[in-house]
């Protein structure tokens, strides 16, 4: 069978209508996985067959790939720790029984940074993911397994993944493919292991914006086991895709260029022409807090993060050590064994920020500097519909570089992702171009719950 | 905000006593080093005046939700996970 360049949209529209053999097709994707995982290591758990769809509906028989902080019923689920290693979770998140409801099959639990502590997939206790454009570069993090797989597969796919401070538009903008990260409550995080619970997002990776629109009309939606979940009605988001994009108004914040790869800006500003061609209009602005988002990002994020891996501690799942001294000797030992340098960094910095003494310095100043970065968008957002930027102000490093980077200027990276993810607002990264052959991500935001904007604008953009 | 010399292996030592890791010579003096680096970039949130700005424990307002307040049994098995455990329980370390 013939399954090079069919996308999404075509396989679909012939597994409705029963023209393809799903056994065959089945076959042909585990076969072609395991030789992307040999080769870029993607996978974390990759499966050796692929179960029947359960159903018929929107994504009958469609493989789509979970990041390993998503709850997977009857298979292990590790966050990327080594602290939850042979975890099986009992039940499945929201999203993934949402996505089998609609006759999505899983193909396997994607590689990423520990509990997504990082921007590179480089803090990986089951083995880093590759770029599949070059292998001695980063495919981006914390969903790295999710961009690789994507960027990789031959087959129609799509990929389930997670951001907190840009998880999702990072690893998208470093293999071009296209991330998806939805308004922060809708999608619920009912089964998805926390990193920062007034951060994170479900969201998608695809090769399309199509694709990703999709998956978010099978996993966006109220669910009351999710306190944050917003009371929304269920959407099909790939209705926006048909729209052009005449009379709409972009906001390009001058702040989002400043320390960008000059070759990275050309591209960015090139895109932004291009939108303008196709009927746009845009205008630069300032969002004058951009620069202290991400101290306020980090102490807010690893606060949140140190009181939530605060439950792994050798007694319930994932690692057990042998129950020896009273429990502090036991929890500190298990703790220490189970996770890497990263989560212990954060866990270090997130418990200094929350002690009595710093509190107020530290977590409530970030608090507070969060509301004034929201305030900058609110402000933009009563002008524009739309704000571009690039994803990441460098293109996919190589690991050799990253080695040097200290944990500051690892951090420093994430520059252009963490304010739209501190504001919980919607947010797209599409391939815009190429700098020496690596992909370059165009960042499109937008106001809460106005994901049918961006998706727009980054359809007439990619047609 | 606390001024970045003050930042030593001792108080690193604390933290991490809190945070329940055991960190070797190693950790502590490199993490002092790196802590000291993060926490002198960090002190730039200073500049920004927040005088009379209510803090933003979330994106957007999140109004509490509440369920019925009944009984449910596990649908699945609890100790399912656990390695140890006696009977239908957690088995612990020594508390004292």
């Amino acid at each position: 069978m013939k399954l090079e360049k069919i996308s999404v949209k075509e396989f679909l529209l012939r597994t409705k209508v029963g023209d393809l053999d799903l056994e065959d097709f089945s076959a042909h994707v585990i076969e072609n996985s395991r030789s992307i995982q040999k080769k870029y290591n993607p996978f974390i758990t990759l499966k050796d067959k692929i179960q029947a769809p359960q159903k018929k509906g929107k994504l009958f028989g469609l493989p789509i790939s979970v990041k390993d902080n998503i709850c997977t019923k009857g298979m292990q689920t590790t966050a990327g720790s080594k602290i939850l290693e042979g975890y099986i979770p009992p039940f499945s998140a929201t999203c993934v029984d949402n996505i089998m409801n609609e006759g999505g099959v899983i193909l396997g639990k994607t590689a990423m940074d520990e509990f997504g502590f990082g921007t590179f997939s480089i803090n990986c206790a089951y083995g880093i993911p590759k770029n599949p454009l070059d292998t001695d570069r980063s495919c981006g993090g914390s969903s790295g397994g999710a961009s690789c797989i994507t960027a990789a597969a031959d087959f129609p796919h799509i990929a389930l993944a997670e951001s907190t401070g840009g998880s999702i538009s990072c690893p998208a903008a470093f293999t071009g493919t296209v991330g998806l990260t939805p308004t922060y409550g809708l999608v619920s995080r009912w089964g998805l292991i926390d990193y920062a619970n007034s951060l994170d997002k479900i969201g998608c990776i695809g090769k399309s914006v199509y694709d990703v629109a999709l998956l978010l009309s099978v996993i966006a939606g109220n669910d009351p086991r999710d306190s944050t979940s917003l009371n929304v009605p269920k959407e099909d988001y790939t209705k926006f895709l048909k729209k052009d994009i005449k009379g709409m108004k972009i906001g390009v914040p001058e702040e989002y260029f400043e320390g960008v790869d000059e070759k990275i800006t050309k591209v960015v500003w090139d895109a932004i022409k291009k939108l303008e061609d196709l009927g746009a209009t845009y205008e630069e602005i300032s969002l004058p807090h951009t620069k202290y988002s991400l101290p306020a990002y980090y102490i807010i994020a690893v606060s949140e993060a140190s009181t939530n891996l605060a439950k792994y501690c050798g007694m319930r799942y994932g690692l057990h050590l042998q129950l020896q001294g009273n429990f502090d000797e036991y929890f500190s030992t298990v703790r220490s064994n189970g996770f890497g340098e990263e989560a212990k960094r954060r866990i270090i910095l997130g418990t200094f920020a929350r002690m009595a003494g710093y509190r107020d310095a530290y977590y409530l100043k970030a608090l507070k500097v969060r509301t004034k970065v929201i305030e900058d968008f609110k402000k933009a957002f009563k002008q524009f519909d739309v704000l571009a930027a690039p994803t990441m102000p460098i293109v996919a490093p190589r690991f050799d570089e990253i080695e040097k980077l200290s944990p500051i200027e690892v951090y420093m990276m994430d520059i252009l992702t963490v304010a739209p993810n501190l504001a919980g607002i919607p947010m797209i990264s599409v391939p815009a171009g190429k700098v020496g052959g690596l992909p370059v991500g165009l960042h499109l935001m937008s106001d809460y719950l106005q994901e049918g904007k961006i998706l727009q604008i980054a359809n007439a953009f990619c047609l | 905000m606390l001024d970045y010399w003050k930042i030593d292996g001792e108080l690193i030592k604390r933290v991490a006593d809190n945070a329940r890791l055991k960190l070797t010579e190693e950790e502590i003096e490199k993490f002092t080093i790196q802590l000291k680096d993060v926490l002198q970039a960090f002190k730039s949130l200073d500049e920004v005046d927040t005088n009379d700005v209510k803090p933003s424990f979330h994106p957007q307002k999140i109004s509490d939700v509440y369920r019925e307040d009944k009984s449910e049994k596990f649908s699945w098995e609890p100790l399912a996970n656990t390695k140890h455990k006696e009977g239908k329980y957690f088995k612990g370390p020594r508390i004292v």
